[in-house]
């Protein structure tokens, strides 16, 4: 399918995520709304997989380099963190240990209940 | 010479060639420390401080490449969609666990900053730091934090995530591949999902995408009710 046409539904989403942003002032990011606005539309049967799969496979198989000009911003906080490095460091690597483990633990968990109760109820 | 080396469109090719290298220099040598974003991020951080081009001029070019991360995040809906049927069977544990690795990680990043001595500009640049660029960025301008900060910590557990999630995982002992991925997305956002989707493919990336997701919805949501319990 054209590239023009899956470029065209992409932004279509995420214009319609802006809006939905704008007319409600809710705090979540257009680009989430548009995510799963993207999603549902697909999941209806509306829109098809081949009018967006192409373009949006390049565009998440990359992702990590849409990142970088972010991560260049740090140029400009280094006094900052030169200075609180130790508690940024320690903060981020505990946090990112105990949100895995708790998600994970949780899902897990949550998942054996779950089959438990649908097996006796 | 100087004066060129600010010119957008040499920037964002600079920055095209040096993720590419970075790229390579994993494939090549396979190390998981070798992420390219962080040596392209090293690279280009090297390069604007001997240089003397200034991180505003970077944005010149750069703004182009950031730019896309906004569609990026709207197409992991087709991986989200791939998998909506597995999703949509266990829609409870996946809420659940989300609420759960939510709040654990704003009142574990908020608890440990603060332990070490952290100020209160920068415990609130952290707090959101779990979740996507453009969340985490809104949410720390609305709690009174650093937004730059927040940007580079967010890259930074992205990173950090992307490399080690994945021995976390499995130090946590967590067997299932749908809870692992699960979680490398909720603790690091869409660089770790990448990695996910890299190392196991589309189900592994629409769990972690899905994690992504929920944990922004419900930081976005939270953060501002459970930092003022938290004495914020």
């Amino acid at each position: 399918m054209n590239l023009i046409m899956q470029c065209a539904v992409l932004f279509g989403f995420l214009a319609a995520g802006e809006m939905i942003v704008w007319l409600t002032s809710v705090p979540v990011p257009s680009s989430i709304i548009g995510m799963i606005l993207l999603a549902a539309s697909l999941q209806s049967g509306r829109l098809r997989l081949n009018q967006v799969e192409q373009f949006a496979d390049f565009l998440t198989r990359n992702l990590g380099f849409f990142f970088v000009p972010a991560g260049v911003g740090v140029i400009r906080c280094l006094g900052l963190i030169a200075d609180q490095w130790v508690p940024i460091v320690m903060a981020t690597v505990v946090s990112t240990f105990i949100i895995i483990a708790v998600t994970g633990w949780t899902h897990q968990w949550s998942r054996r209940t779950a089959k438990r109760f649908r097996r006796h109820g | 010479m100087d004066e060129f080396f600010a010119n957008p469109y040499f920037l964002i090719a600079l920055t095209f060639g040096v993720y590419l290298f970075a790229s390579r220099l994993r494939r090549r040598f396979g190390l998981s420390l070798m992420n390219p974003i962080l040596i392209s991020v090293i690279l280009l951080v090297a390069f604007l401080s001997t240089s003397g081009v200034s991180y505003e001029s970077y944005c010149e070019g750069g703004k182009y490449i950031e730019f896309w991360l906004k569609p990026a995040v709207v197409a992991l809906g087709v991986p989200l969609y791939r998998q909506l049927s597995t999703i949509r069977k266990q829609l409870m544990p996946l809420l659940v666990a989300e609420l759960a690795g939510c709040v654990a990680g704003l009142v574990s990043v908020v608890a440990i900053a603060e332990l070490f001595g952290a100020t209160r500009e920068v415990i609130m640049s952290l707090a959101p730091k779990a979740v996507t660029t453009p969340i985490a960025m809104e949410i720390s301008t609305a709690l009174g934090g650093n937004p730059s900060l927040t940007a580079a910590v967010v890259v930074c557990t992205g990173i950090f995530g992307s490399m080690a999630g994945f021995s976390m995982v499995r130090m946590s002992r967590i067997r299932s591949s749908m809870a692992g991925s699960l979680s490398i997305g909720t603790a690091s956002h869409a660089v770790g999902t990448a990695a996910a989707m890299e190392r196991g493919g589309e189900r592994f990336g629409a769990f972690s995408s899905l994690g992504l997701t929920l944990n922004g919805l419900f930081t976005a949501l939270l953060a501002p009710v459970i930092l003022p319990l938290l004495g914020y």
